[in-house]
């Protein structure tokens, strides 16, 4: 499965949400899209799942041109999202079991019970979770069941929206292991949104810096640990993610 | 030196219908004219403190604590009128997000002065000037355009601030700041915290930043105490922070990924039972 | 004599509030034990609970409980007696009926209507509410403009114009209140939908692929049943009076028919000498009216804020 997104421009009101962004990801690739607010790379996670508009520029996902906000089956199943806010991103009336069970009912996967606790397993949560509510579930264990929600589908693509800026450093790390743990048994491809250069460096191999809705530079993570980087606002970024130091302190 | 807050045995619990729940646990320390930095995962009482100290703590919130004092004063003592006059002019807090900690139905300017009009008596164009002033030491390059905005017309890091400004604005002599960059960008973060530094020094002030990111906390503090479960499990000098001795404090150390360490997987916390004792 | 070895069984209590259930049935169940218990907090709820709770025995056993016929009277030797009188607890009416007995069968219509309004309109407003919030365009636009249309008209008014045209009789007033009660309903859903539509569960459900009509049926639905249920209790009070006012006006139950408000309507040439005969139904529906606010305050505070959390 590789993503070629080409000149893709998404604007939402008037406003330019994206101007002009091209992306290449290949199979199996953990590509990560690094910027501050307003930088436009959730949106690009959002345009490729179908959920922001698309005004200019092509998507395709596997030589499949995807247009508009239609998504086939096949892609629906291929293609997962994780979001970033834990507490949002389970229906807050509905059991784990029952979260896990509807991906499997919509595209009619049998054999659901067994499914429900292997993905269980794979995430670490154990089976006394199954028929929990969301509220008594912690941030990182509603993380995993989101993971595992994203994984009961056998996808190929993850696209991971800030997954762990939510939770704490110490859950984080676990969360992160787990990603990484999954995406080599299943070889998926991943493309993970952050504003933590850390975090983007230890998952990603390649990474794209986008700033007010344009990629201003695009490099291989160990690139960016040397400080081979092209541009300013890249090394910018470095800088900050250092901490606090008064040398550091523009102006 | 005579330290600027006292702190001894301090806790906050919260009666729930399920039982007591504990947020601080008898927790000691001393605040001179310096900077102190708490840090600690949700849940750990951190933010709990810094509003027990503002006296904050929302009801039915109970605090005691065997002594609370600022400044010479008995802060466990204090009734209504004397928090008010204490809050804004001697003690000041800054909070997470502007977005939510700026009155959204007054303009900046209107804020900072009504802080200033509130503890001193000045005129109202005194009060203006001071504002003024007040947002240039900030750094706001336009300081009489922002006075008039709203909190929604601008961007986070003026916001933010804007709020310091607005808290910084009587000279109080103990700021904390609770997660005060935590909603920012990375590059405005610095920018803001510069900004904190600068004013800290130049007035004395005594701050408590309280944060969950020990890296942060660590390369702009002098003291860290770390909170674990109610309790400080760790009290050292930022400088000593690589010779931590609480496994807690290590394993928060460690478990961040750095850029340009290669550690797969990340080292995880394991929670041990003895720290929540 | 028991093993000492074996463990003791689990409480109720505890098999409902584990924070471990082990089906999905069990979970149901523990969620709605930890409601009822915020609502039975509140003694007033509880109140009005009981008083619905004994509307509804007093209709369902209204033939045990009736000491006399509720239509049929005493036109001979018991016409207009006071309450208190020998075995007639309150009173008789005009044509010598047993008041309370008329009370007690009366219940049963009240208790309908009730129903079959809530039953009828909920479920519609429901619908049409979803629809337009998640739809949004010119779906959103026309089923709003057709609920404002609905909303337009005051409500008994538009019961009025029904009837007229039905023509009078219990069933008509059902249909006619139904059918001007829908359209807060609708609101109230679609602002619900409003709300959730854009949060990340529901994008995440669109993500794996869902038809539009089964994330509106099974993901946005039930987020809009509390404060539905919460309000259409509240409503309660509201349609028993409609349903009164229709009757008083003769244009609801038709007499002989022992519905509380055609009682007011046939007994209001007595109200001043003869009280009992107006004041006992009047009563009655105060009674009900009171107990569905209670539930329904009640409701509001244990389904709604903390669960919007939870």
């Amino acid at each position: 499965m590789t993503i070629r997104i080409e000149n893709l421009s998404v604007s939402f009101d008037g406003f330019r949400a994206l101007n002009s962004v091209s992306i290449a990801v290949d199979k199996g690739e953990s590509f990560g899209l690094v910027g501050e607010s307003g930088s436009g790379k959730s949106t690009l996670l959002r345009a490729v799942s179908g959920l922001a508009p698309v005004s200019g520029g092509t998507i395709a996902v596997n030589g499949e041109a995807l247009t508009g906000s239609r998504r086939s089956r096949a892609f629906r199943r291929a293609v997962q999202m994780v979001f970033q806010d834990p507490y949002a991103s389970l229906h807050p009336r509905q059991t784990v079991d029952r979260q896990l069970l509807e991906p499997l009912a919509i595209h009619g996967i049998g054999d659901t019970e067994r499914r429900i606790l292997q993905a269980l397993d794979e995430v670490g949560l154990g089976h006394s979770f199954r028929f929990r509510y969301p509220h008594q579930l912690s941030g990182g264990q509603r993380q995993r069941v989101a993971i595992a929600r994203a994984l009961i589908v056998e996808p190929a693509i993850l696209l991971l929206d800030e997954p762990t800026s939510a939770l704490d450093a110490s859950v984080q790390a676990e969360v992160l292991n787990l990603l990484e743990e999954v995406r080599g048994r299943h070889n998926l491809t991943f493309v993970m949104v952050s504003h933590d250069l850390g975090v983007v460096t230890h998952m990603c191999s390649r990474l794209a810096v986008m700033k007010a809705g344009e990629v201003v530079e695009t490099l291989a993570a160990a690139d960016l640990a040397g400080g081979r980087m092209v541009s300013d606002y890249t090394r910018q970024l470095m800088v900050a993610s250092k901490g606090f130091s008064r040398e550091a302190v523009p102006g | 030196m005579k330290p600027l807050l006292t702190v001894r045995n301090l806790s906050v619990t919260y009666p729930t219908r399920t039982g007591i729940v504990e947020a601080v646990r008898g927790i000691s320390f001393e605040l001179g004219r310096e900077r102190l930095g708490i840090v600690g995962e949700s849940g750990s009482g951190k933010s709990q403190t810094g509003r027990a100290i503002m006296g904050l703590t929302p009801p039915p919130g109970i605090v005691r604590a065997d002594t609370l004092s600022f400044s010479g004063i008995d802060l466990t003592q204090a009734g209504p009128a004397a928090w008010r006059d204490m809050r804004g002019s001697r003690m000041a807090m800054i909070l997470q997000d502007p977005k939510f900690s700026l009155n959204p139905v007054m303009t900046i300017g209107r804020q900072i002065t009504e802080t200033l009009r509130r503890h001193e008596n000045v005129t109202k164009r005194e009060a203006r000037r001071r504002a003024l002033e007040m947002l240039e030491a900030v750094q706001i390059t336009d300081p009489e355009r922002v006075f008039g905005l709203y909190p929604f017309e601008v961007s986070g890091g003026m916001g933010q601030r804007a709020m310091i400004a607005m808290m910084l604005v009587c000279g109080p002599e103990l700021l904390i700041a609770d997660e005060p960059t935590s909603a920012l960008d990375v590059t405005v973060q610095l920018e803001v915290l510069g900004i904190l530094d600068r004013l800290v020094r130049d007035n004395g002030m005594g701050l408590i930043f309280i944060s969950h990111d020990l890296r942060l906390v660590s390369s702009f503090c002098d003291r860290v105490l770390v909170m674990y479960a109610g309790r400080i499990v760790e009290e050292l000098a930022t400088a000593d922070l690589s010779s931590a001795k609480h496994p807690y404090t290590q394993g928060l150390l460690d478990c961040t990924p750095r850029i340009g360490e290669s550690r797969h997987p990340l080292p995880v916390l394991e929670r041990q039972k003895e720290w929540a004792a | 004599m028991t093993d000492p070895s074996l463990p003791a069984p689990e409480s109720w209590r505890d098999w409902l509030l584990t924070a471990e259930p082990h089906s999905r049935h069990q979970a149901r169940l523990g969620r709605a034990y930890v409601t009822w218990r915020r609502f039975s907090d509140n003694h007033l709820a509880v109140t009005g609970l009981l008083i619905i709770v004994a509307l509804v025995l007093v209709a369902v056993f209204a033939d045990v409980l009736a000491p006399h016929s509720a239509t049929f009277g005493n036109l001979a030797g018991a016409r207009l007696l006071p309450p208190g009188s020998p075995g007639f607890l309150l009173g008789t009416d005009d044509q010598g009926r047993d008041i309370l007995s008329r009370l007690i069968v009366g219940s049963r219509i009240t208790l309908a209507v009730v129903a079959l309004v809530a039953i009828i309109a909920a479920p519609v407003g429901l619908l049409i509410g979803t629809v337009a919030g998640f739809a949004g365009g010119y779906v959103d636009a026309v089923l709003m403009r057709i609920t404002d249309i609905f909303l337009a008209f005051p409500k008994l008014i538009l019961a009025l114009a029904f009837v007229a045209a039905l023509g009078p009789g219990i069933e008509n007033a059902v249909i006619a209140i139904a059918l001007t009660s829908w359209p807060p309903y609708a609101r109230l859903a679609r602002a619900e939908t409003l709300g959730v539509r854009n949060s990340d569960y529901i994008a995440a459900v669109r993500l794996m692929g869902a038809s539009p009509a089964r994330i509106v049926v099974r993901h946005i639905m039930p987020m809009c049943l509390s404060s539905l249920i919460v309000r259409v209790t509240l409503d309660m009070a509201g349609i028993i009076l409609t349903a009164a006012g229709l009757g008083f006006l003769g244009l609801g139950a038709q007499p002989p028919m022992p519905e509380w408000g055609t009682m007011i309507a046939s007994g209001r040439r007595f109200i001043l000498d003869q009280w009992w005969v107006v004041t006992m139904p009047g009563l009655a529906i105060l009674v009900v009216s009171l107990g569905f606010n209670l539930l329904g305050d009640g409701l509001r505070d244990s389904l709604d804020p903390r669960e919007a959390g939870r």
